[in-house]
C-alpha cells in the first residue's frame, strides 16, 4: 500500500530529537565551528548519557543493518522501520548541526561495516560496548592517499603471522571520520581496508577491527576542512600494526578466491547501507538553511505564492519553490531506498539515487539560501554560510556524485564496470 | 508507515494499462500524431477497459468501486506511458465526470453520470486555459455573471479537447473575479441545449497533435442555476478541479519522462560508435542516471499529493509543487532523450522528437486529465 504518513513513534522521536537539537546543537554550533579540533566533550557526554543504547547513537548501527538480529542477549529486537526511522531522524539531527551530529559517539560508519559483514561473534563483541557508560566510537578507514572511490587500489597490506596467528597491518589511511575520538580520546575502533594480495585485485581486500590502544596504530594527522568541522577527520597511519586473528570480519577464510570478491562486495554492502543515511545529513542540513531562508523572509514579510503560473512568478519565488520541491523529491527517494532496506530489499540502485540526488539538491539548496540572503547570508553572524559548507561534503563522502551516477548508470544498463568505466 | 508499494490491485491495473500501451496505444501513436486524430476503434478499446465506469456508484450506473487519486497516478502513468495525445483523448470523460462525481449535486450526478456507464465512448471535455498571455487558472477572464435564474457566461477558451465531439463541456468562468479560485466556478453545458457557443477552427500546436483541441468562444450563453458545479457550494469545487488535475499532470509527465527516458536507454545500448556502444560513455551514461532519477521523483511527488486528496486533506502546496517540479523534468529528460538519439533524434521516425514537444507543453497544461 502506498502510504506516506510516518508512524506515531517516529513522529514522536522526530520531535524529541528535532527540540534537542534546537537547543543544544545550534547553541554552540558556531563556537565548534571555530574552535576546529576542540572536543565538545560535555555535549558528547549528556547525548551518550540520554541516548546510549539506542535512539540518536543507535541510528548508525540500525543503517547499516539488514536482518533482524534476533540472537538472545543482544539488543531487543529492531522495529520493522529501523532504516527509514534512522534517515527520518538523522534529518532531524543534521538539521540541528551537521558537524556536531558526525561527533556524537555511536557505531558510525565502522559500525555499520561490521553489523554489514561481521558473524555473530564479531557483532556481539564489537557492538556491545555502544550500550555501555562510556561514549564509543566506530570509525572506518578506506581511503588512502592514492585512492579515494577506487577501492580497489588499496595499499594498505594485512599479512598473517603464523607463528602468532595474528595480522600484521601496514599501510596509510586518510579522511578517517572520527578516526582520532575512536582511537585516542574515547574508547572505539576502526575498521581497516586492507588487501591479502594485492595480485588479487578487489577479491584480496578484507575489512579488520582495530581496537583503540593497538601498537602501531597512530593518528598522525587531522585535517581542516571547509565545513563539518566539529567532526574529526584523521590521517592514520599502521606499522607493524598486530591484531588478533579473529578481528578479520566476516570470514577468516585466509586463502584468496580469485573467483570472489566478497570482500569488497563488503565495502559496497556497507555503502549500500550507509548512502540513504549520508543522503538524510544532506537534506538535513539542506533543510536547515531552506528553513532559515523562509524564516528570514518571512519577518521581512515576503511571501511566497503557491500556485501562481510559473510565467508570473517572481525570481525569488521561482528559486524558494525550486529549493522547496527538489527537498521533498530528495527525501522521497531517501524514503524510498530506506524501506526497501527494512524489507530486506536489494536497494543498491535506489540508494544510489537518494545518495545522487540528496547530494546535489543539498549544496544547490544552500548556495541559493546563502545568495537570496545577500550579505547577511555571506555573512559569520548568522549560520547559513556554515549550513553551505557543510553541506558540501554529502556530495563527495561515502561515494561521490559521479560514483552515484556510475552505479545508477551500470544498474539501469545492465552493464559490468568493464563495460561502463 | 511509510511504504511507497502499490497493493496488488493498483500492480494489477498497472500491468493491464502497461499492456494496453504497448499492444495497442504505441502501435497508433506516430499515425495519431501525423494525423491529427485518434481512430475511433481505438478511443473504444481504452473506453472498454471501464476506467471511468468503474468509479461511478452503482446508484448511477458504474461499477461503485472506491475511487482513489492515487490509483487514478498509477493509471494516468501507465496510459500516457504509452503516448500522452491518447492518454488524454481515452480519458477525456473523466474530465466531466470525475468532477460531477466529487463536487456535483445529487440532481446532477444523477442527471451525467448514467451517461458515463455506457458502452459507448462518451466524449466530454473542460474548457479551462484562455487563449492569451500571463493565462491564470485563478484569475479568469471568462466570466459568468448571475442574471436571475440564470449565468450569462462570456469569454474566450483554448486547448479544450475534443470540443466538437464533446456533448458535455465543464467551463470554467470566474463568477466572483479577483478573488482567486474561490471566485471559479464550473458549469456543466449540454452543447446542443445552449446557444452563443462556438466551436472554432481545429488547433494548431507545437506538440500534443495527436489530441484534437479548439479554441471555443461563448458570447452570452444563458446557463440555468442548476448547471453549476456543485449547487451552492461555494468555491471549493474549482480548487478541487485543479489540485486533481495537477497531480494528475506530474503523473502524466512521469509516464512520458520514463517513455523518453526508455527509448533513449535502448537507442544507446544499440547505437555503436568508436567501436562500443555509446551508453558505455559516462557523457551518455550519466545522462541516463540523471534521467532515472527525475522519472522516479516525479512520480514520487505526484503519489504523495494524490494521496494527500485520498485522506481528504488539502493538497494545494503539494500538487503544484508536483506538477511544477514535473514540468522541468520531463522537459529535461525529452531533451536530453533527443540529444542522446542525435541526428535521429530529430527525425520524426523516432518518437523522441514528439516527446519534446508535447514536454514543453506541460508549462502551459492546466486541466487536461484527472485523478
Amino acid at each position: 500500500m502506498i502510504d506516506f504518513e510516518l508512524s506515531a513513534g517516529t513522529k514522536m522521536t522526530k520531535k524529541l530529537i528535532h527540540s534537542f537539537v534546537e537547543s543544544s546543537f545550534r547553541s554552540v554550533s558556531r563556537e565548534f565551528d571555530e574552535k576546529e579540533h576542540t572536543d565538545p566533550a560535555e555535549l558528547i557526554s549528556s547525548v551518550h548519557q540520554l541516548m546510549k543504547g539506542g535512539g540518536m547513537t543507535g541510528m548508525a548501527s540500525s543503517a547499516g543493518s539488514d536482518e533482524t538480529d534476533a540472537k538472545k542477549g543482544s539488543k531487543p529486537k529492531k522495529p520493522k522501520e529501523a532504516n527509514l526511522q534512522g534517515v527520518i531522524l538523522a534529518e532531524e539531527l543534521f538539521w540541528g548541526d551537521a558537524g556536531l551530529a558526525l561527533a556524537m559517539p555511536g557505531p558510525g560508519l565502522g559500525g555499520a561495516a561490521v553489523l554489514s559483514t561481521g558473524t555473530a561473534e564479531q557483532k556481539e563483541r564489537i557492538m556491545k560496548r555502544f550500550s555501555e557508560d562510556k561514549p564509543a566510537y566506530g570509525a572506518m578507514a578506506i581511503t588512502e592517499p592514492g585512492c579515494g572511490s577506487d577501492t580497489s587500489a588499496i595499499t594498505t597490506t594485512a599479512t598473517l603471522d603464523n607463528k602468532t596467528n595474528e595480522w600484521i597491518l601496514n599501510g596509510e589511511k586518510i579522511f578517517v571520520s572520527m578516526g582520532k575520538r575512536a582511537t585516542e580520546i574515547y574508547d572505539g575502533f576502526v575498521v581497516v581496508w586492507a588487501t591479502l594480495d594485492r595480485k588479487a585485485g578487489r577479491a584480496g581486500i578484507k575489512p579488520f577491527i582495530v581496537e583503540k590502544g593497538t601498537p602501531g596504530m597512530k593518528v598522525t594527522k587531522l585535517e581542516h576542512k571547509m565545513g563539518i568541522r566539529a567532526s574529526d577527520t584523521a590521517a592514520m597511519v599502521f606499522e607493524d600494526c598486530r591484531i588478533p586473528h579473529n578481528n578479520i570480519l566476516g570470514s577468516a577464510e585466509v586463502a584468496v578466491d580469485k573467483g570472489k570478491t566478497e570482500g569488497f562486495k563488503g565495502v559496497m554492502k556497507t555503502f549500500d547501507a550507509t548512502r540513504p543515511f549520508v543522503a538524510a545529513m544532506a537534506i538535513g542540513v539542506a533543510r536547515a538553511a531552506y528553513d532559515m531562508v523562509r524564516e528570514i523572509l518571512d519577518k521581512e514579510g515576503v511571501r511566497i505564492r503557491y500556485g501562481a503560473p510559473v510565467d508570473q512568478l517572481t525570481v525569488l519565488e521561482r528559486d524558494v519553490l525550486e529549493m522547496e520541491v527538489s527537498l521533498k523529491a530528495a527525501r522521497l527517494l531517501l524514503w524510498r531506498a530506506a524501506g526497501m532496506l527494512d524489507k530486506g530489499e536489494r536497494n543498491n540502485l535506489e540508494a544510489s539515487m537518494a545518495k545522487a540526488k540528496a547530494g546535489m539538491v543539498g549544496t544547490k539548496v544552500t548556495q541559493k539560501a546563502v545568495e537570496i540572503l545577500g550579505p547577511l547570508g555571506y555573512s559569520r553572524k548568522i549560520l547559513l554560510e556554515k549550513f553551505m559548507r557543510d553541506a558540501k561534503i554529502n556530495d563527495i563522502f561515502e561515494g561521490t556524485g559521479q560514483i552515484q551516477l556510475l552505479v545508477i548508470a551500470r544498474n539501469i544498463l545492465g552493464y559490468t564496470r568493464k563495460e561502463l568505466k | 508507515m511509510i511504504s511507497f508499494e502499490p497493493d496488488d490491485e493498483q500492480k494489477m491495473l498497472k500491468e493491464t494499462l502497461e499492456n494496453f500501451s504497448t499492444n495497442v496505444i504505441r502501435k497508433a501513436a506516430h499515425d495519431c500524431e501525423e494525423k491529427g486524430e485518434v481512430p475511433a476503434d481505438l478511443v473504444k478499446k481504452g473506453w472498454e477497459l471501464g476506467l471511468i465506469m468503474s468509479n461511478i456508484p452503482e446508484t448511477c450506473g458504474g461499477a461503485g468501486m472506491k475511487r482513489s487519486a492515487v490509483t487514478g497516478a498509477i493509471a494516468v502513468e501507465a496510459l500516457a506511458w504509452g503516448d500522452f495525445s491518447i492518454a488524454i483523448n481515452i480519458l477525456s470523460p473523466s474530465l466531466v465526470a470525475y468532477p460531477i462525481l466529487e463536487s456535483g449535486t445529487e440532481e446532477q450526478k444523477q442527471k451525467y453520470l448514467p451517461q458515463f456507464c455506457s458502452e459507448n465512448f462518451k466524449p466530454a471535455t473542460v474548457a479551462l486555459v484562455e487563449p492569451r498571455m500571463f493565462f491564470d487558472a485563478s484569475q479568469l477572464s471568462t466570466k459568468a455573471v448571475r442574471e436571475g435564474d440564470e449565468y450569462i457566461l462570456n469569454g474566450d477558451k483554448c486547448l479544450v479537447p475534443l470540443a466538437d465531439k464533446a456533448d458535455l463541456l465543464l467551463v470554467f468562468a470566474a463568477t466572483s473575479p479577483g478573488i482567486g479560485q474561490a471566485g471559479v466556478d464550473g458549469f456543466i453545458i449540454a452543447k446542443d441545449d445552449v446557444y452563443g457557443i462556438e466551436i472554432k477552427e481545429k488547433e494548431k500546436n507545437m506538440g500534443i497533435k495527436g489530441l484534437e483541441t479548439f479554441e471555443v468562444s461563448f458570447s452570452d450563453c444563458h446557463i440555468p442555476l442548476a448547471s453549476k458545479l456543485g449547487g451552492d457550494e461555494k468555491g471549493g469545487t474549482f480548487t478541487r478541479f485543479l489540485n486533481r488535475s495537477r497531480v494528475a499532470l506530474a503523473a502524466a509527465a512521469a509516464g512520458m519522462g520514463r517513455s523518453a527516458w526508455e527509448y533513449a536507454l535502448n537507442y544507446a545500448k544499440e547505437r555503436v560508435a568508436f567501436g562500443e556502444p555509446i551508453a558505455s560513455r559516462q557523457a551518455i551514461a550519466f545522462m541516463l542516471a540523471e534521467m532515472a532519477i527525475e522519472v522516479d521523483a516525479m512520480r514520487l511527488l505526484a503519489w504523495e499529493a494524490a494521496w494527500k486528496i485520498d485522506r481528504g486533506e488539502d493538497c494545494g502546496k503539494e500538487s503544484y509543487l508536483a506538477k511544477k517540479y514535473s514540468q522541468d523534468m520531463v522537459l529535461m529528460i525529452a531533451d536530453r532523450s533527443v540529444q542522446i538519439l542525435g541526428g535521429h533524434g530529430y527525425i520524426r521516425e523516432h518518437p523522441v522528437e514528439m516527446y519534446l514537444r508535447n514536454a514543453r507543453g506541460f508549462s502551459t497544461f492546466e486541466g487536461l486529465l484527472m485523478v
